[in-house]
């Protein structure tokens, strides 16, 4: 599973002069990828104001990105499991729990729904120790973690309904000027994220667990430690996806969010993460959720018809991924 | 005896078999046997389904990490639809709609690995990508009618012998076949020889890129067969008969002692996972057991065979 | 008397059934730079790992600065001592910039403007060591070649925060440098000497251990067996201590193969990755050595003819089939979960089919047969294959090549951590092979295997760079190609 990037079958270096060109054009070519995901960002976007004008309004913006919060939460979740080469399976119905717990618990009595949570976050935190110490694979105890999950959430509300507290949806229903509170609130997910992750001392030991776990322990950082924080982050990030959620919706169902560990995935994806090496993107990832979010709202507005819309969005995420493989073959030549 | 014993216990498949039948006394003590031999029948009814598309995904994901099928419950739902709408309830045009059914399946999965190979998108994103797809042609196509299966296929679904459901028995003998193929062929060799080490396979001289080739489509055509029988047997196809495979097919694999690491398959332990997940599920429900409890033990259950059964699978570094 | 920087008393340490340490006592003073050599498997690496606090010893002690520190001895606490490492394979992670890179082994790197204050360090430390690098410090490790990232972890292992620096284990640190800035390294490291640094230099290039090291160490089997100043020693008592047999000139073959070598070319290839070079050829029945400093292209010269023994009508030209051994076993070889058996025949699976089937009896029998023809030692072909110790691995790999139909064999340095007599077996087998006719492209670090060789392609950098016949495989004539373009 484990690449340590310094595999014997490691190009090895040609003629200097050679090399440096190559340099110049792996750079050109990381960029290139590195704005992937801003670009199809743009063309979706661009797409759905061509498709419907009223759209490229501060109102139609709020309107289409609403939903764009909770998934872009999720998907950072998602990301920090990535980064230490896992994968969370449960992501969906984990929301959708934390949804359930927060329209009954957290609004009827408060202290009690505020433990629930934490209990959440400490579950989550267990379950990187349980996969690090008996070396199991995430996908198998994220997998039947999400039935733990979804089973809880029935039993917390075995029928759709309670209330999100009033405060939720306040947050929710925030107006900002100028620029719609959906994309202030993702642009402000993405950069605290960034910060902690990509420049923080601490955000590198994180990711340089994913890229070589050898060299960390030899390092003399515990992977444990490392991966219960990582968990415990999606945890949170987790729990922020849920109530954010139902301070939109306003009422929760179990399966209110069960779409959201595929989104996620993809969300990850399609924003530049790659599944093993601790390669992320927190702004990537970010844009990955909006590209996605933004692809329903578009689908609808070009009119396609209903049954295809599930299709397209499948067709997107092929595309954006098929340019990605594109400007990668050159790379992989090096 | 404890010979026997200690060397059952090493098989992967053993686990399963033991939480299988342990569940099972546990109902019929609870029920003081009545209704013994029926709970079995009817385990065996639905578990056929689950052992189907199980033995596919069982194949990919030996092929290693990294590598399973997402798009199964879709491919059994655009199955399904295909075959019943070609069939259009006429014993006469069976086999046309089974090969329509199997030739779309086929088409799916050469989709597939077209999107991992040339697209290079990992197996996971590219399942999941086609299964969108996939799913949207089924909706599309089926617009949502339920058309009756045939009698013939009806008959064949639903059929049993002693108690035995005839489809258990094919299922049976396929299983027995794919076991044959992963110890005797080169096909399965090279299969197994990927999940444990791509690189030193090709550098062994075996075809890798054909065979991982070939085992997307064969998971792609089991979810086709499982798509056609159980629209049979469910009297139609249905846009949301899919849902719950997809869990499921990784489930009975796991809890069966494939190694997700690859490289070790184990077709005995899907036929006892499916089996257990199945009575399990009855179990619970004889007990009065709400939906939410059953999934919570759904759940517990998963994690306790991975983390008991899964420690000493660890050799990989 | 200068005082003890780190002391080895008796250390131990088994793997399964192979002793790797069987006691070794070892000393390093202060400001000393101790220099240690022996064959490969000699238990070189696995000692520094004991030290390097990533490996336990079974038994022994270790103490550092006159303190017993053996008790909780890990990672933590020997870079806590000033204890560090430039380990063979690499441990910088390739997703993090050498910036980044720093910081992981630096707990004082935190905080506000620690990037800035890691950047300032680890550049600094490169350009005190290598004068004109042209790395950048915040390039991702990953987008470096191979040279730059050991450089890059040279200078991170010199580079000083909070914690001491006392020891530093350089292994084979030269390895994938090129000659001006391996000298420019052990320039560097004797400067640090000087300062009351201690360094251990493990390295296979001899020249650079005697001239640069106060004293040397050699190890064979496990065991300090010589150790002297520096200047007590000369290449030739060096190589005398490491019990190298093979390198008396005595063994060499007469060279009364080359009339039995057919004039069929096998294998006609130019390596696609170099601009400039020279091609390659080999005649069916030939044994062909390629050599040169490791890593410089031959694995990727021999992976090129296997791909193009698969594909025909490429620009690799290849007559037959072709078959690989793998020197890096665990990467490229076995296949852990299956047994011996398993493992030999799975490259013969279509001639030991009836019908469809493969048979059985047919497979027990290939194996069986392997098993005695090579000397596998093992009760029975059926145990895993990691029941075996590391030779006998090597040997089912031999025997998966040799038994297939292949017409090329390709050898990736497949002795590497194989014992002695083993070698013996294995040389005989490929002279005999060699003269039914097959041929053999023989990748090799180790300069004696080339005399059984019949002639030696020279890699530097991707090309090759030399073409050495049958009277000019020696040490002298392979380095001073190896080295020729800065030397």
């Amino acid at each position: 599973m484990t690449n340590y990037g310094e595999s014997r079958n490691h190009p090895f270096l040609s003629y200097r002069d050679c090399e440096s060109r190559m340099t110049a054009l792996a750079l050109n070519r990381k960029t290139l990828r590195a704005l992937l995901p801003l670009l199809s960002l743009v063309i979706v976007l661009v797409a759905t104001f061509y498709a419907q004008p009223r759209t490229m309004s501060y109102f139609g913006l709020n309107l289409m990105l609403q939903y764009a919060v909770p998934i872009a939460l999720a998907t950072i979740a998602q990301m920090f499991i990535i980064t230490v080469n896992d994968l969370d399976l449960s992501i969906g119905p984990f929301v959708g729990l934390v949804g359930c717990i927060g329209a009954t618990y957290l609004n009827d009595t408060p202290l009690l729904g505020i433990v629930a949570l934490a209990l959440c976050i400490a579950a989550y935190a267990a379950m990187a120790a349980l996969i690090h110490l008996r070396n199991l694979p995430s996908i198998v105890v994220t997998l039947g973690a999400s039935f733990v999950w979804l089973g809880i959430a029935v039993l917390i509300l075995p029928s759709p309904g309670g209330k999100a507290p009033d405060w939720l949806k306040a947050i929710m229903s925030l107006q900002v000027p100028v620029v719609p509170f959906p994309i202030v609130a993702a642009l402000a997910i993405a950069a605290l994220v960034h910060v902690g992750l990509m420049t923080s001392s601490y955000g590198v030991i994180m990711r340089g667990t994913g890229g070589n776990p050898r060299a960390m322990a030899r390092a003399g950082w515990s992977e444990l430690r490392t991966k219960m924080a990582m968990y415990a982050l999606a945890g949170l990030f987790g729990v922020l996806s849920g109530l954010s959620l139902i301070g939109l919706t306003t009422s929760a169902d179990a399966h209110i969010a069960d779409r959201y560990t595929l989104y996620a995935i993809a969300g990850v994806i399609l924003g530049g993460g790659e599944f093993v090496g601790g390669r992320v993107s927190p702004f990537g990832a970010v844009i990955g959720a909006l590209t996605l979010a933004l692809a329903g709202s578009f689908l609808i507005f070009m009119r396609i018809s209903p049954d295809w819309q599930i299709g397209a969005q499948g067709a997107i995420l092929i595309i954006v991924l098929a340019l990605r493989a594109l400007i990668n073959t050159g790379e992989a030549r090096r | 005896m404890t010979g026997m014993w200690s060397k059952l216990r090493q098989q992967p498949w053993i686990w399963s078999f033991i939480a299988m039948i342990a569940v099972w006394l546990a109902t019929i003590i609870f029920t003081r046997g009545q209704g013994a031999g029926d709970i079995l029948t009817a385990a065996l009814s639905f578990a056929t389904f689950t052992i189907v598309i199980g033995l596919g995904q069982m194949m990919v994901i030996t092929t290693g990490p990294g590598n399973v099928d997402l798009s199964i419950p879709a491919t059994i739902t655009l199955s399904g639809v295909v075959a019943m709408k070609i069939m259009d309830t006429d014993n006469a045009r069976l086999l046309i709609g089974i090969a329509a059914a199997l030739g779309v399946s086929f088409l799916v999965g050469l989709f597939n690995y077209g999107l991992i190979r040339l697209l290079r998108i990992p197996p996971i994103i590219a399942t999941l990508s086609s299964s969108f797809l996939i799913l949207s042609t089924a909706i599309s196509y089926g617009r949502g009618i339920r058309i009756k299966p045939p009698p013939m296929l009806d008959d064949f679904a639903t059929a049993k012998v002693l108690g035995v459901p005839v489809a258990a028995i094919f299922v049976a003998l396929l299983s027995l076949a794919i076991a044959i193929v992963l110890k005797r062929t080169r096909y399965g060799r090279t299969v197994l020889a990927i999940g444990q080490n791509p690189r030193a396979a090709r550098l062994a001289g075996l075809n890798v890129d054909l065979t991982r080739f070939a085992t997307y489509v064969l998971s792609a055509l089991l979810a086709g067969v499982c798509g056609i029988v159980l629209s049979g047997f469910s009297g139609g196809a249905a846009l949301n008969m899919g849902e719950g495979f997809l869990l499921a097919s990784i489930a009975v694999v796991v809890i069966g002692g494939t190694s997700v690491a690859g490289g070790r398959a184990n077709v005995p332990g899907v036929w006892g996972a499916a089996l257990f997940i199945y009575l399990l599920d009855t179990m619970l429900n004889v007990f009065g057991a709400s939906a939410g409890i059953r999934l919570i033990m759904t759940g517990v259950i998963i994690i306790a065979v991975i983390t008991i059964a899964g420690g000493d699978r660890a050799q990989r570094s | 008397m200068p005082k003890v920087a780190v002391e080895l008393t008796r250390i131990t340490k088994s793997f399964g059934a192979v002793r790797a340490l069987g006691g070794v006592d070892l000393m390093l003073a202060e400001g000393e730079c101790l220099g240690l050599v022996g064959h490969n498997g000699a238990g070189k690496s696995t000692l520094m790992h004991v030290l390097a606090g990533t490996l336990r010893p079974d038994s022994g002690s270790l103490a550092i600065a006159g303190e017993d520190v053996s008790a909780h001895f890990s990672a933590a606490t020997a870079s806590a001592h000033g204890i560090r490492c430039v380990f063979q394979e690499l441990s910088l992670c390739p997703n993090l910039t050498l910036v980044e890179n720093a910081r992981i082994t630096h707990r004082a790197l935190k905080g506000f403007g620690w990037k800035a204050r890691a950047r300032k360090l680890i550049a600094a430390k490169l350009d005190e060591i290598f004068p004109n690098h042209g790395i950048d410090v915040d390039a991702e490790a990953g987008d470096l070649n191979i040279g730059q990232r050991q450089m890059a972890e040279i200078a991170r292992a010199f580079t000083v925060t909070d914690e001491p620096l006392r020891v530093v284990i350089l292994d084979e640190p030269t390895s994938s440098l090129d000659a001006v800035t391996a000298k420019q390294l052990l320039t560097f490291m004797r400067r640090e000497v000087a300062k009351g640094v201690s360094t251990i230099l493990i390295s296979h290039l001899l020249g650079d251990v005697l001239d640069h090291c106060d004293r040397i160490a050699v190890m064979k089997d496990g065991k300090v067996v010589a150790e002297r100043a520096a200047r007590d020693f000369t290449r030739n008592s060096l190589v005398a201590a490491m019990g190298a047999a093979a390198e008396t000139k005595s063994v060499r073959q007469i060279r009364s193969r080359a009339a039995k070598i057919s004039t069929e070319i096998a294998v006609a290839a130019t390596p696609e990755t170099a601009g400039r070079t020279a091609s390659l050829t080999v005649n069916k029945g030939e044994i062909v050595g390629l050599a040169g400093l490791a890593g410089h292209g031959q694995t990727r010269m021999l992976i090129q003819i296997f791909e193009g023994a698969r594909k025909p009508g490429g620009a690799t030209k290849v007559a037959g089939e072709a078959a690989f051994i793998a020197g890096d076993r665990q990467s490229d070889g076995i296949f852990n979960l299956w047994s011996i058996g398993e493992n030999t025949t799975v490259s013969s699976l279509k001639t030991l089919r009836r019908g469809p089937l493969i048979a059985a009896d047919r497979e027990a029998e290939m194996a069986r047969d392997w098993k005695e023809r090579i000397g596998i030692r093992t009760p029975d072909m059926n145990d895993n294959i990691l029941t075996l110790s590391g030779g006998n691995q090597q040997k089912a790999l031999f025997a998966r090549a040799l038994g297939s139909k292949a017409d090329i064999v390709l050898m990736d340095d497949p002795m590497r951590g194989v014992d002695v007599s083993t070698k013996l077996e294995v040389y005989d087998m490929i002279r005999k092979e060699a003269e039914a006719g097959r041929s053999f492209v023989w990748y090799t670090t180790e300069i004696d295997e080339l005399s059984h060789c019949d002639r030696a392609y020279i890699f530097r950098n991707g090309a090759i760079v030399a073409e050495l016949g049958p009277d000019e495989l020696t040490e002298d004539k392979v380095l001073h190609a190896s080295f020729a373009e800065s030397a």
